[in-house]
């Protein structure tokens, strides 16, 4: 789980961007990219180390118009996995 | 050569290895640059470096690697860097540390650069000195590290893995860890140039590669989330090879020196291909239509067993220049596959291991 109050940044080496060569957001990192669906491309943009989780998400629900139980739980799971990968700070 | 690219969809790349230089202080015996070394006079001006940045961010491409031999002794390393991020590029500086001052490191930093590889040969003083065939490289490489780590770059420890430090793994990680590294790659040498030159000398025992791989598991166990471990498995001793690049002019680009374009920073051992040069051709053009480009493009080149085997979009019958510097045919299946006629000819080779002096990499 990801603390309400916390507020996830990309560290320095990690950038999210938009490549229309390769059609769509990429996160680029050291020595590797992923490929960012709508979803985590909406997400990773909020990541800028000013707003806190749960502002994240209820902006993101606002936005969408969808559960914002459910939207805690994705952005949590990929916040998660990048941080495990070094790729999010909190 | 025939183009290939026929049958197959021509994608863009993803990334661009820029050796700025082949000059460099280090001697290490398993070097990737080929074994005839391009000079300081035939090097890229940096405005053309610049135009090539320009060119593969237009093509598609999102990551620089900007290596060597070692970058640091391009006096214009600053200027490469900041115009390769204002191209849009993501920038990755590898370097050995040897010849890159702390001043230079806070200079790049202001440019932009995104992340930083530093080698290490070992995590033994006085073995590593030895590997790189350089007196107090190690040293320095603690001192720019720490430099890094300082500015908040972020930084990956490449650890070379061979026979003289294969037993000393967990204390590289260790190193990377006490460098504050958040990532380390264990970089089983792979036998190409200098490193094919010196194979015998270098190459580890089966079981020793065996005990580095299940090692490798517990490592990432113990050191999860503290340091993420990346591996280059050695594939002398697999049952199928790996997917060189990704495939062949697939996904990545290799700009020499001199300007020289190639699939792969090895293909020049191939003869016969036509590289063309970024002095007489634009990015764009090289990448569609230089021969060397096209020649082994898809999979339509390969023979059997690769042509019927459920594999080939898999490793694409794997790596082009192990196959001709094996066999002496750069079309034949990777030997390292179990399922190429000419497999027996690797076996052989990792039975024959000799302690002898290294070859050290020289220009």
């Amino acid at each position: 789980m990801i603390a309400p109050d916390a507020k996830p940044r990309l560290p320095r080496g990690v950038r999210l961007t938009h490549n229309t060569a390769h059609g769509g957001w990429v996160l680029l990192a050291p020595e590797r990219l992923f490929k960012a669906d709508t979803i985590a491309a909406e997400i990773l943009k909020r990541c800028t180390g000013e707003l806190t989780f749960a502002a994240i998400v209820d902006d993101l629900a606002k936005t969408f118009t969808a559960p914002r139980e459910r939207i805690s739980a994705d952005a949590a799971n990929l916040l998660n996995g990048l941080i495990e990968k070094k790729l999010l700070e909190l | 050569m025939t183009a290939m690219a026929d049958t197959w969809a021509l994608a863009a790349p993803i990334g661009l290895l820029a050796e700025l230089t082949h000059r460099c202080p280090l001697g290490c015996p398993y070097c990737s640059n080929p074994l005839a070394l391009e000079g300081r006079e035939d090097e890229l001006d940096t405005a053309t470096w610049k135009r090539v940045f320009n060119e593969a961010a237009q093509l598609g491409v999102m990551q620089v690697h900007l290596s060597g031999g070692e970058p640091g002794v391009r006096r214009d390393l600053v200027e490469i860097t900041a115009s390769a991020r204002a191209a849009g590029l993501y920038t990755n500086l590898i370097t050995s540390a040897v010849g890159i001052t702390t001043r230079t490191m806070r200079e790049l930093w202001e440019a932009g650069l995104d992340h930083v590889q530093v080698s290490i040969q070992d995590s033994d003083a006085v073995s590593s000195d030895h590997i790189a065939g350089y007196r107090g490289a190690f040293q320095r490489k603690h001192a720019l590290a720490s430099e890094v780590v300082r500015l908040g770059l972020p930084l990956t420890i490449n650890a070379v893995v061979h026979r003289a430090n294969i037993t000393r793994i967990g204390e590289m990680v260790d190193l990377a860890i006490a460098l504050k590294a958040k990532r380390i790659e264990i970089a089983h040498v792979q036998y190409y140039g200098w490193a094919l030159k010196n194979r015998a000398a270098l190459m580890p025992t089966r079981d020793q590669v065996d005990h580095a791989i299940a090692q490798l598991e517990d490592l990432r166990r113990v050191h999860r989330g503290r340091i993420v471990i990346d591996a280059v498995l050695p594939d002398y001793y697999a049952r199928f090879p790996k997917p060189c690049v990704g495939g062949w002019g697939r996904r990545s680009l290799n700009v020499t020196p001199s300007g020289r374009v190639l699939p792969c920073h090895a293909a020049e051992s191939i003869p016969g291909l036509e590289f063309w040069n970024v002095r007489n051709h634009s990015l764009g053009e090289i990448w569609t239509s230089s021969p060397a480009f096209n020649a082994f493009r898809g999979t339509a080149f390969l023979p059997e067993p690769c042509a019927s085997c459920e594999r080939r979009e898999t490793d694409f019958g794997g790596c082009r220049c192990q196959a001709f510097a094996l066999t002496g045919d750069a079309r034949a299946t990777d030997p390292v596959c179990h399922l190429s006629p000419h497999h027996g000819l690797v076996v052989e080779l990792t039975a024959f291991l000799e302690d002898k002096p290294y070859s050290y990499r020289r220009m």
